[in-house]
């Protein structure tokens, strides 16, 4: 009964926001029959929403949202046209604009969520990690826990000859950086790449071997015993404490609290082709993840029924229900509030900041990516082009306009300058200023600084 | 035995009665009891297999938890029913609205844009089946018939069929999916992609059987039916029309048997790789998804998959045996 009065009361205000929003502001969008692509992993949570909860609808876009069997399928999609805007890592518009990879003009109106990823290791490696480190009062480990107790493990399968592989979700995914940062916060050299000699595989002087291997293929790759650990978003963490066969011992909120995470991507062209399509799509993503964030996460439990259909991420509800709800189960059954590990919303988190993609180019040259030295305007002028803060000010403006959101849930518009104060909550205690990038790269331990080649 | 049999006969006054009586029987048992029983004997082992085998998403599925998921799988596709035609009233609705506001209005209606259902996966399967099929037999009968009346063209294609029969589709589809991305190129394409590239890959791999049958048919016609048609001065493409392609309908037949059940199993494995929204997408999805459901779904599908490739056999094999004169071939 109440659900169904819910129901009746949704498809009320939906019909009330569609005679609100065929208001005469923005324009009809040029293109609406549009499909989106997305990875099976629960941060597409915005798309799902807009989707189901008929925000594209609102804006008079008929979106088909498909799932993509990897990363490299789905980019490759957007620049070939086969996908109108995808769900992708925030490292793929920038490595793709200055010809990483695949070189193509993609940009970003909007930031999708903040954390939600983790480190996970095979339940051997956990059994030897457990040696190395400081046990609490209660018999469970403190955390965070360094990478400085997997050191030895990995001096350990060295000594033997046997390489010690680890798994990220792509190169110039965030989960690569991440990965990295923790292990060089510990100690551990993950390797450099060096494109114009020929790695590109990044393991040059690597003392952990990292290779990319899709999101949902994660658990079963280590059960498979491939890789001893991985890193990647969830539910494929939780879904390692479930099947029992390894255990996640960091969260990426612990390496950088409330690190940006995903994006949405479309091409440049398709963005100039199309500015009403993109403002409208903007707006819709913004709405979905205001939902999702809603009256302190009231509907996070609606929101996991919705993503554990198979077209959407597909894995069990209880898998996808610890991280969205607030818990992290570490070792099978120490579970932990980790309360913002899924922000979809607050803090800002779908604004696109340029500083965000100067923190992903900066990572992208101290491991090698980026071969050469670039001046700090570099960095700004890079970021400017990609990440796409005006789109999103508009959209955002428009929304306030229609008081369909409120003015103080968005940064100032006539303020913001797209670059957070410096920041200083990592886990290796290093002060990041999105201003100076070059300063930034030449205090990391490990790491390639100015002037360094790998 | 057969005292007893003209025994019962005479007691019954009826000659053969008894006689035919054990026919019968002997072909229901044959046909119906046997079969069944191997069945029953299946799913006992399997549902007792299953059991025992631990994954890390839980018991293998048995013959139950199949039949749950395909139950499941129904509910589903009446519930995407509904909210497809939830989504028509919606779209109505604002259509109304529009036109209220602008008399003006073009009305454009939009098809749902809701997910693929297992039904409609099936469907688009076989229609990407029957199309990559429907291609190669096209390149297939010309290339075979004139391989198959010049012993030229067989020593110079010969080596080349050798080669690219045993490919695997799997190694055909980078290849295709780079060209036809480079190839296929429109602002609003008719087909998609994902559809040419598993089409395509389809065609590639069962064209091989075709040709070689198409070609043996064609080169094994009875030296005297040439002689008639010598007699009768047929022109070359009466020859072919008349003489020939009868006289290789049995061998095509076959070709195109054998063509059919490996486009069928070509498709899933290109379905997965090119993301073709069929049956092997849904295989991969499943697999993608590892939910504690998604074991029996697969499961679900791969009894889908291989009843379908039986069907699709037996058609070709009805179809022979309408269209060819040997009946004989027809029941090999």
């Amino acid at each position: 009964m109440l659900v169904r009065s819910i129901r009746v009361a949704v498809t009320a205000f939906a019909l009330v926001v569609s005679a609100v929003s065929s208001a005469q502001d923005i324009g009809k969008p040029e293109k609406d029959q549009l499909k989106l692509g997305f990875i099976k992993l629960t941060d597409m949570a915005p798309l799902a929403i807009a989707y189901e909860k008929g925000y594209f609808e609102d804006e008079g876009l008929y979106v088909t949202l498909e799932a993509q069997a990897n990363w490299k399928v789905l980019l490759d999609g957007v620049i070939e046209g086969r996908l109108d805007g995808a769900h992708m890592l925030a490292g793929q518009p920038i490595a793709a604009t200055i010809g990483y990879g695949t070189p193509a003009k993609i940009i970003t109106p909007f930031s999708m969520d903040l954390n939600g990823n983790a480190i996970t290791v095979s339940n051997q490696v956990w059994m030897e990690m457990k040696k190395n480190l400081k046990m609490g009062a209660d018999g469970k480990p403190l955390h965070p826990i360094s990478a400085a107790a997997l050191k030895p493990v990995i001096e350990a399968y060295a000594a033997k000859g046997k390489p010690f592989n680890m798994a990220m979700v792509f190169p110039v995914s965030t989960h690569n950086y991440e990965l990295r940062y923790w292990l060089a916060a510990g100690g551990v050299n993950p390797g450099f790449y060096d494109p114009p000699h020929g790695e590109t595989l990044g393991q040059k002087g690597a003392q952990a071997f990292l290779s990319v291997t899709p999101p949902p293929q994660m658990p079963a790759t280590l059960e498979a015993g491939t890789i001893f650990g991985y890193s990647v978003g969830e539910p494929w963490n939780q879904q390692a404490v479930f099947k029992g066969i390894g255990v996640p011992v960091i969260t990426d909120y612990e390496i950088w609290k409330n690190n940006p995470e995903k994006v949405f991507g479309l091409t440049e062209d398709f963005a100039k082709k199309n500015p009403n399509t993109v403002l409208h799509l903007t707006r819709a993503l913004i709405r979905a993840a205001m939902w999702l964030d809603a009256d302190n996460d009231a509907h996070r439990p609606e929101a996991v029924k919705i993503l554990s259909q198979p077209n959407y991420v597909g894995a069990d509800p209880e898998v996808i229900r610890n991280s969205m709800t607030g818990t992290f189960e570490y070792e099978k059954g120490d579970k932990r509030p980790v309360p913002d590990f899924n922000v979809f919303f607050r803090y800002k988190a779908t604004y696109p900041y340029a500083s965000d993609a100067v923190w992903y180019l900066t990572q992208m040259r101290r491991w090698g990516q980026i071969s050469d030295d670039k001046p700090d305007s570099w960095y700004a002028e890079t970021a400017a082009k990609v990440y796409r803060a005006d789109i999103y000010a508009a959209a955002a403006k428009s929304l306030i306009a229609k008081g369909l959101a409120k003015a103080s849930d968005f940064p100032d518009f006539v303020t913001e300058t797209g670059y957070r104060p410096p920041v200083k909550e990592f886990i290796d205690g290093m002060e990041y200023d999105g201003h100076k990038p070059n300063a930034y790269i030449n205090g990391f331990a490990i790491g390639l600084k100015s002037g360094q080649k790998p | 035995m057969s005292t007893l049999i003209s025994l019962t006969d005479r007691m019954l006054g009826y000659p053969g009665f008894a006689a035919r009586c054990k026919a019968l029987l002997h072909t229901l048992l044959q046909e119906v009891a046997v079969p069944l029983f191997g069945i029953c004997c299946f799913l006992m082992v399997w549902s007792l297999a299953a059991r025992h085998i631990q994954t890390s998403l839980g018991t293998f599925p048995g013959p139950a938890a199949v039949m749950e998921q395909a139950q499941n799988l129904v509910v589903e596709y009446k519930e995407e029913k509904q909210k497809a035609a939830d989504f028509y009233t919606r779209q109505a609705e604002r259509t109304a609205e529009k036109l209220a506001a602008d008399p003006n209005y073009v009305v454009k209606v939009r098809s749902y844009t809701g997910k693929a259902t297992f039904p409609q996966q099936i469907v688009t399967s076989l229609v990407t089946v029957l199309s990559g099929f429907a291609v190669a037999l096209v390149l297939a009968l010309p290339i075979g018939i004139a391989i198959g009346l010049n012993q030229t063209m067989n020593s110079m294609f010969n080596p080349l069929i050798q080669i690219f029969k045993p490919v695997s589709p799997l190694a055909w589809l980078p290849l295709v999916t780079l060209v036809v991305s480079a190839v296929y190129t429109s602002e609003d394409p008719a087909f998609s992609k994902s559809f040419i590239n598993s089409m395509l890959t389809v065609a590639l791999c069962s064209l091989w059987p075709m040709v070689i049958n198409t070609a043996v048919g064609v080169a094994s016609i009875p030296q005297d039916w040439v002689n008639v048609s010598r007699v009768l001065r047929l022109s070359w493409f009466n020859h072919v029309r008349k003489i020939v392609l009868p006289a290789a309908v049995p061998m095509i037949f076959t070709g195109m048997r054998l063509s059919l059940g490996v486009a069928w199993m070509v498709l899933i494995a290109a379905e997965m790789l090119a993301q073709n929204p069929g049956l092997g997408k849904f295989v991969w999805d499943e697999f993608q998804n590892g939910s504690s459901n998604s074991l029996g779904r697969i499961m679900v599908a791969v009894l889908t998959i291989g009843l379908i490739g039986f069907l699709l056999d037996r058609t070709m094999l009805q179809l022979q045996r309408w269209l060819s004169w040997d009946k004989a071939s027809a029941s090999r």
